[in-house]
């Protein structure tokens, strides 16, 4: 067997040095850390501003903690959800499954020492890093952090000062931050596609690849579409802000009192671009906890994931109907019924792909031996929030129904559910399943079981009364209600709430310092492979050595899932274990 | 039987340990650069087909003489430092470092006269008025979209000058491989490609068809 010259080509050597070890590494696991050590930083930043919304959704008219004596403002409101709607879904949900998970098992589960372009791996890093700086900075800045939400919607994102002290200079960096973004994720996504389809070990054949790979290269796929697209609507809204140009602004807008001149653009026109990245943006969150909970899920109930080719279909599926459907955001916009029609059976064929997959988790689970360790606890909670976050889905892809439901809190409790907190938990089971691999340590499991109930009930209480107030009228992206007659009667569901997220909000302290005390102090990963799963990270150290196979070339015999194959000795077979004698059962 | 199966599945090139394409990793994230800035380019395209639709007094002032022949003429020199690129990436194939550099430089003067060119055409039209925010014929939006779309794409030609200046220099001093002149070559191409419908898009769908513009225009039986 002839060694691929290729595969030898992106060997180098360990670097030597703090720097370049640790800060400017072209080490994918080390980068992968990066990113998710950054995701780490983003998703309390994030949780915090929530909990400061919260406050003020719960009591109006005190004064919230860091916002003065007084009671927090309506556009200080509006800053909170636009920053911590823009830092959520950026920094956290497409930085932590993707580039983080990504970036560090993708060249070990398909037996490559690293991705194929390293340099600009880190590249990429630095970039999303600088990207978070420069977010993080609208705070700082005369006027404060942008008012427009992360849609970022025009004209308030286009006319600047005048429509509000955030939409100067916050704003725009708010948009030169997501063009760093795009930037950023265009350099990561080239480098996964190219990974996974020149680096592959031999016998790796994509039909063996583990669901994990299939999720990060599709997510690839979506992000190198999406994030171009992006960008050319940043690139134009940020003329129509320094330029004086008018994509985004039509004629005749006036705002308090000053008449704005810009004239002959459309908001409709941003709507469309912004969506057109947006929908698959919803998809680049979730397709990654997809793939790692369907991993999860087989190894802790010993059976072969369940269907495993449409799996792969159901996500490719997935993918490209993602393309399709970004008007179901416009419903409310105003837009042709005939065309509301088109995009709303579309999105509702997403249901198809998605009723596949979630079929074949509980086909999966269905007679398994299973394991309830922290990792499968929070895979099991991803298909419970998956299934009940999508079947709201259902509802809103609808036009007559979304007409009234699409701007009140029934979006909001939807979004969160499937969006939000269902990649979050892909997360943390991942988090939990990989941690020994990646530190040597396990994460404590007593701790990790008490986070993982705390924040299971606590989502289901926050979002669940959320559902019913936006039946129930309370419209989203409102500071307060209480002048309002029909809305002040909405108090006591707002402070249940509010304590919910709280309690959840704390809760997620325990893992935090789960986290960092198990890096130091948890019990020491010792065996290779503690969880006794397939595929090829849990054939090399623990933590991996920077080559990641030692020099060795793994030859990749199996699938991903052969688990509990009958007349085997032990219940799992390692994708490079030895050939099976004849008759094989297929894979 | 089954093993003999499995072996020969091996032999597949999609059976990992090998590029399925034959091609190395660099060409193919420059195809992948190439989807992604395509969709950049769609993006802004459509920004331009949805404002030009959007407003009915979308102005039409490019006289077949002099504005569409001097297009013409610059698309005429960006095609023919598409050709010296071929010619490049053929003499490096064939391993002649000198004439393959010798080449890419005539490409890159094609990419500069382009460039000239194009400017001298920018300072004509803001002579006659025309700004991102407003022109003397009709909707602003037209100044927006020419300048943002001929700006962007004249971007990535001074990018592309600057590359081809770095492949060419290490090339002829024994640099690199010949792949690394043809993935430059890729890039060119790209953005020659991405003018051919900027060209039909913002020059020709914007042709005076008046009488007075001249007898060409007369021929076209307005």
């Amino acid at each position: 067997m002839s060694t691929p010259s290729h595969v030898a080509a992106h060997v180098h050597a360990p670097p030597q040095g703090f720097l370049r070890k640790y800060i400017f590494s072209t080490d994918h696991k080390v980068i992968g850390i990066q990113y998710y050590l950054l995701a780490l930083v983003a998703v309390f930043v994030g949780l915090v501003l929530s909990l400061l919304m919260r406050w003020k959704l719960a009591w109006p008219n005190d004064p919230v903690p860091w916002f003065g004596d007084g009671p927090m403002l309506p556009e200080q409101y509006l800053a909170l959800v636009t920053m911590h709607g823009t830092i959520m879904v950026f920094f956290v949900l497409t930085t932590a499954p993707q580039s983080g998970f990504g970036n560090y098992f993708l060249p070990i589960q398909i037996g490559a020492a690293d991705m194929a372009f390293p340099v600009i791996n880190m590249l990429s890093f630095w970039t999303t890093f600088v990207s978070f700086l420069v977010m993080v900075a609208a705070f700082f800045v005369a006027g404060g952090a942008p008012i427009s939400g992360w849609t970022g919607y025009a004209p308030l994102s286009a006319v600047g000062e005048i429509a509000g002290p955030g939409q100067g200079l916050g704003q725009t960096l708010w948009i030169v931050s997501i063009a760093i973004f795009c930037a950023a994720s265009l350099m990561g996504a080239l480098n996964f596609i190219a990974t996974t389809i020149d680096l592959r070990a031999r016998g790796l054949s994509l039909m063996r690849m583990p669901l994990t790979v299939w999720a990060w290269f599709i997510t690839a796929i979506l992000a190198l579409l999406a994030f171009g697209v992006l960008l050319a609507a940043g690139l134009l809204l940020l003329l129509d802000r320094i330029a004086g140009t008018s994509f985004f602004v039509p004629g005749g807008l006036v705002f308090t009192d000053k008449p704005v001149p810009h004239q002959g653009g459309s908001p409709l026109l941003w709507q469309h671009l912004f969506w057109f990245f947006g929908h698959p943006e919803v998809y680049i969150a979730i397709l990654p906890s997809m793939g790692m909970a369907s991993h999860l899920l087989s190894t802790f109930s010993r059976k072969p994931i369940f269907g495993y080719r449409a799996m792969v279909y159901a996500m490719g599926a997935i993918g490209f109907l993602g393309f399709c459907v970004w008007g179901h955001h416009m419903f409310a916009s105003g837009m042709s019924p005939y065309s509301a029609m088109a995009f709303s059976v579309l999105t509702m064929s997403i249901g198809v792909p998605s009723a596949i997959k979630t079929f074949n988790w509980i086909g999966t689970l269905w007679g398994g031996q299973i394991r309830f360790t922290t990792a499968m606890l929070f895979a099991i909670g991803f298909v419970s929030l998956f299934v009940t976050g999508g079947l709201s889905g259902l509802f809103l892809a609808q036009p007559p129904v979304d007409q009234p439901l699409h701007d009140t809190y029934f979006v909001v409790a939807h979004f969160h559910l499937i969006m939000g907190v269902a990649a979050i938990f892909g997360i943390f089971g991942a988090t939990y399943y990989w941690f020994p691999k990646m530190f040597g340590r396990f994460l404590n499991e007593g701790l990790g079981k008490l986070h993982f109930w705390i924040t299971f009930a606590g989502v289901y209480l926050i979002f669940v009364p959320m559902h019913l107030m936006g039946f129930f009228g309370q419209p989203r992206r409102y500071a307060e209600g209480t002048a309002v007659q029909f809305l002040s009667a909405m108090e006591g569901p707002q402070q249940f709430v509010t304590i919910a997220a709280l309690v959840t909000g704390l809760a997620q302290l325990i893992f935090l310092f789960n986290f960092l005390w198990s890096l130091k102090w948890g019990r020491k990963a010792e065996a290779i492979n503690p969880w006794r799963s397939t595929s090829l990270e849990w054939t090399i150290p623990s933590p991996p050595p920077h080559d990641n196979f030692g020099g060795r070339q793994p030859v990749v015999h199996h699938g991903p899932y052969e688990y509990s194959v009958p007349g085997e000795p032990e219940d799992f077979i390692p994708q490079d274990a030895p050939p099976r004698p004849a008759p094989a059962t297929g894979d | 039987m089954s093993e003999q199966v499995r072996e020969v599945a091996l032999e597949s090139p999609w059976a990992g340990g090998r590029s399925p394409f034959a091609i190395g990793s660099k060409k193919l994230g420059m195809w992948l650069f190439i989807i992604s800035d395509a969709l950049t380019f769609s993006a802004l395209l459509m920004a331009y087909t949805y404002s030009r639709v959007a407003n009915p007094d979308w102005p039409k002032p490019f006289p077949i003489y002099p504005a569409v022949v001097f297009s013409t003429l610059m698309t005429v020199v960006l095609l023919f430092s598409s050709f010296t690129m071929v010619m490049a990436v053929a003499q490096a194939h064939k391993g002649n470092r000198s004439a393959a550099a010798r080449w890419i430089v005539f490409t890159m003067l094609g990419g500069l006269g382009f460039i000239g060119l194009h400017m001298y055409e920018w300072l004509h039209l803001i002579e006659e008025g025309v700004r991102p925010f407003s022109n003397p014929w009709g909707a602003p939006l037209f100044g927006a979209t020419f300048f943002g779309l001929t700006g962007l794409h004249m971007t990535h030609v001074a990018v592309g000058v600057i590359y081809l200046g770095i492949i060419a220099f290490g090339f002829g001093r024994g640099k690199w491989s010949a792949e690394d002149v043809e993935v430059s070559g890729l890039y060119w191409h790209f953005v020659d490609l991405v003018w051919m419908f900027i060209f039909p898009m913002v020059y020709l769908m914007s042709v005076q068809y008046e009488p007075a513009a001249g007898a060409v225009g007369m021929l076209l039986g307005r």
